[in-house]
């Protein structure tokens, strides 16, 4: 009896990985945890192990093939156990080239957003830059630490698995080979401890950036970037600021639940005296991060791990940045606004297609890029000509950065409006772990189809 | 290793030590009288600790401390009135009236505050210690911590970091023996406090703090040790506070006999017995020290009184840089 042997994931958002050595050949016979191939991710290399017994009849995927998704057929056992697959052979077969390979398991963001959905409207483009290279928002977010380094001493990177396993989410890769290990400082798990320590040599003059492995960590660490970095300035008369970039991965990833899954955007945009990014793409990610680095307040800097592996064109040139507090226009259009900020901002393109396609509806699509201080004439401005808005962000409903846009704009423009604005945001309880409810808790493209339909009364 | 102290540095652990002691005096009588608000926590009876530790303060060294800090900030070299200024909340306060007793800076001196979250400049200090070493200064950062704050989960991850990175920085735990009302061995398991540190390698010891003079001889040995490079130390100093936590408490978890049998021990008293009978100054001079500083100290608080207050618009100031 045939067993096919799939395309492992690796982790909770890996969608496809490079088959980058196999281990074994076809005749060789294999027991149940035998290393039989290699297979690296962006994160890492690793091997994987057979889970049944028999003779290897097939090698379906050829050594150093590259962007193999995620539960296709790799190679085919001749088993001599039960198998769990409910595959045939034949349907083995039909499968044997790999251009055809369907990923028949999709993760739940792949399926409900496109990626290559990103924003390539960037105003910042005006700056005419001479050089672009295609890069994910990993290796951009990378780029833009190393080159502030080098450009400013006192700009040092602390946290858990920054250095020697070159980042969690591998995003300080290659850092400590640069700098060494009194720049890239590898810490304990202690947040609050790291943090602050962190705070205290920002207040004496240094740049720190800490990266938490999620902002999820971050609650750990709260009372130091409220109660001493973000009030510091204003308790001392000015005297004593507080320059340092609190980054890392925000929001939901992909079936980590509860405790993993939850966006910061309001509750740090709560507090006057920090300053709070969300980049949605490579492009901004770069220039937004420059800028908070450079920048000499705190600033949370919200990342998403979902984006890490998006590439798009970046600027090769180092004095590429984008000024914080100013939102851009990603998408213009007349019909009704949409404000949002990070991941949603994909799925906010993705809705605007369908949008034209089925009702002839050109939405505008403002993403904020900079949530505190936040770019309110901007999404005035196009509230006024569109005169319909709707929001969109993965937190929760109660007092969400949304909230804070609805009232503005109920406050600043009332007339203008031509219908109520609706608030699209995860639904109002912690994150479920089972896929269909994470689907369900998450804004997908039909809510925000819906909501635009609504406000335009369609 | 005795020091030995010429007569300025006499002079100079008198006046500082009577400097606070008639500055607290006086900001409990301005409180009183609604001069200053919120909360107001005073520093008389440990006076020997900050002044001990001070004369053994080189190249300009950092420090950190916690929300009890007026006495930190005159021994720091902070000025009086301005101190005052910023208890009766004006513009004329080290922080213009807009972080009050328990918040108060100055880079200038190297004194980055004033915390008012227990725990909270420990991890603080310990990163001031750390841009020291980036930096390859010779500055260490003394980081004071009260009893109350050890048992504060962020105090060991502190020590463990410093420790582990061999940071420039001296902890300085005043034992005042109570944690707001609740007494040490009512809040800690293993009243040792100085013994916390063990764990994480770092060395230390426990001293007698109404005693001036025990209090910088201890205070050099740790300094000396941590400036060497070793890495962290833990200097314990056993003291007593007079007054309440903060100007609102009672103090009626202890008694009378108890703060009488402290007060037998003050520090003032002791030292100025010290330069008496080491014949430095005389009965007629120490007078004269008390009496222009009870000047200085009115003077203060005149000033303080008479400052204007902020402008409504400098509430929206200082939130970003």
């Amino acid at each position: 009896m045939s067993i096919e042997i799939l395309m492992p994931a690796l982790s909770p958002t890996m969608t496809e990985g490079n088959l980058s050595k196999w281990l074994v050949k076809e005749g060789d016979k294999v027991n149940s945890g035998d290393v039989i191939a290699e297979i690296e991710t962006d994160k890492a290399t690793m091997e994987i192990e057979s889970a049944d017994e028999g003779t290897v009849t097939k090698l379906l995927i050829k050594e150093g093939t590259e962007s193999v998704p995620v539960n296709s057929p790799i190679a085919v056992l001749d088993g001599n156990n039960d198998q769990l697959t409910e595959k045939g052979i034949d349907k083995i077969t039909e499968k044997l080239n790999v251009d055809s390979l369907n990923n028949e398991k999709k993760d739940i963001e792949i399926e409900n957003s496109n990626p290559n959905i990103i924003s390539k409207n960037q105003k910042n483009k005006k700056l005419e830059f001479s050089n672009y290279q295609s890069i994910t928002m990993r290796q951009s977010i990378r780029d833009a630490i190393a080159e502030e380094m080098r450009k400013n001493e006192s700009v040092f990177v602390i946290g858990e698995e920054v250095g020697e396993y070159e980042g969690a989410y591998k995003v300080t890769q290659g850092l400590l080979d640069e700098f060494g290990p009194s720049r890239i400082l590898d810490t304990p798990i202690s947040e609050h401890g790291f943090t602050g320590l962190a705070v205290g040599s920002a207040f004496k003059g240094l740049r720190p950036i800490v990266e938490f492995m999620t902002f999820n960590f971050s609650m750990q660490a709260i009372d130091q970037i409220i109660n001493s970095a973000a009030k510091t300035l204003y308790m001392s008369g000015g005297q004593i600021n507080c320059p340092i970039v609190f980054r890392g991965p925000n929001g939901a990833a992909s079936q980590v639940a509860a405790q993993h899954s939850q966006d910061f955007s309001s509750w740090y945009s709560h507090c006057p005296g920090l300053k709070v990014v969300a980049p949605s793409n490579a492009f901004n990610a770069k220039g937004l991060l420059k800028s908070s680095i450079e920048d000499d307040n705190p600033v949370i800097f919200l990342e998403n791990e979902i984006l890490y592996n998006q590439k798009m064109e970046v600027p090769e040139d180092t004095n590429f940045d984008i000024p914080l507090g100013e939102a851009n226009i990603a998408l213009e259009g007349k019909d009704a606004t949409i404000v949002t900020y990070s991941i949603m901002v994909s799925k906010s393109l993705e809705a605007s297609e369908i949008l034209k396609k089925d009702y002839n509806l050109n939405v505008e699509i403002i993403d904020l890029q900079t949530i505190r201080p936040l770019d309110s004439d901007t999404i005035l401005n196009s509230v006024k000509k569109t005169n319909r808005l709707i929001t969109v962000e993965e937190s929760w409903p109660f007092a969400s950065v949304g909230s804070e846009i609805v009232n503005i704009v109920q406050r600043e423009i009332f007339d203008y409006l031509d219908s109520p604005i609706i608030k699209v945001n995860s639904a109002d309880v912690p994150m479920p772990y089972s896929s269909v409810l994470e689907k369900k808790y998450l804004p997908q493209v039909q809510d925000i189809i819906s909501a635009i339909k609504k406000v335009c009364y369609i | 290793m005795k020091k030995k102290f010429k007569k300025e540095d006499y002079i100079k652990i008198y006046r500082k030590m009577l400097q606070i002691r008639r500055f607290e005096e006086r900001a409990a009588q301005l409180y009183g009288m609604g001069h200053i608000g919120g909360f107001c926590h005073l520093y008389i009876g440990q006076e020997a600790v900050v002044v001990g530790v001070l004369m053994t303060i080189e190249n300009n060294d950092s420090v950190v401390t916690t929300y009890r800090d007026h006495g930190h900030m005159i021994a720091r070299g902070l000025e009086p009135k301005k101190i005052m200024a910023e208890l009766t909340g004006k513009q004329t306060g080290y922080s213009n009236g807009k972080g009050g007793s328990m918040h108060m800076f100055s880079k200038k001196n190297n004194f980055y505050g004033g915390h008012g979250i227990v725990g909270a400049q420990v991890p603080i200090g310990t990163g001031i210690a750390f841009t020291h070493k980036y930096k390859k200064e010779k500055q260490i950062c003394r980081t004071y911590i009260g009893d109350g704050a050890m048992n504060n989960g962020q105090v060991f991850e502190a020590f463990n970091l410093a420790s582990l990175w061999k940071l420039p920085v001296l902890y300085i735990i005043e034992n005042n023996m109570y944690g707001m009302g609740t007494s040490v061995d009512r809040a800690s398991a293993g009243t040792d406090l100085f013994k916390r540190g063990e764990a994480f390698g770092i060395k230390g010891t426990k001293i007698d703090g109404m005693d001036v003079f025990k209090v910088i001889e201890a205070a050099q040995l740790a300094g000396d040790y941590v400036r060497s490079g070793k890495g962290p130390y833990i200097l314990e100093v056993q003291t007593y506070r007079y007054k309440g936590h903060s100007m609102s408490d009672p103090a009626k978890y202890r008694t009378k006999e108890e703060l009488e049998s402290y007060k037998v021990n003050d520090p003032i008293i002791l030292a100025s017995k010290e330069i008496l009978k080491k014949k430095i100054l005389s009965k007629k001079d120490l007078e004269k020290i008390n009496s222009e500083i009870v000047q200085e100290i009115k003077d203060a608080a005149q000033y303080a009184i008479e400052s204007p207050f902020p402008e409504e618009k400098e509430l929206f100031t200082n939130v970003y840089l």
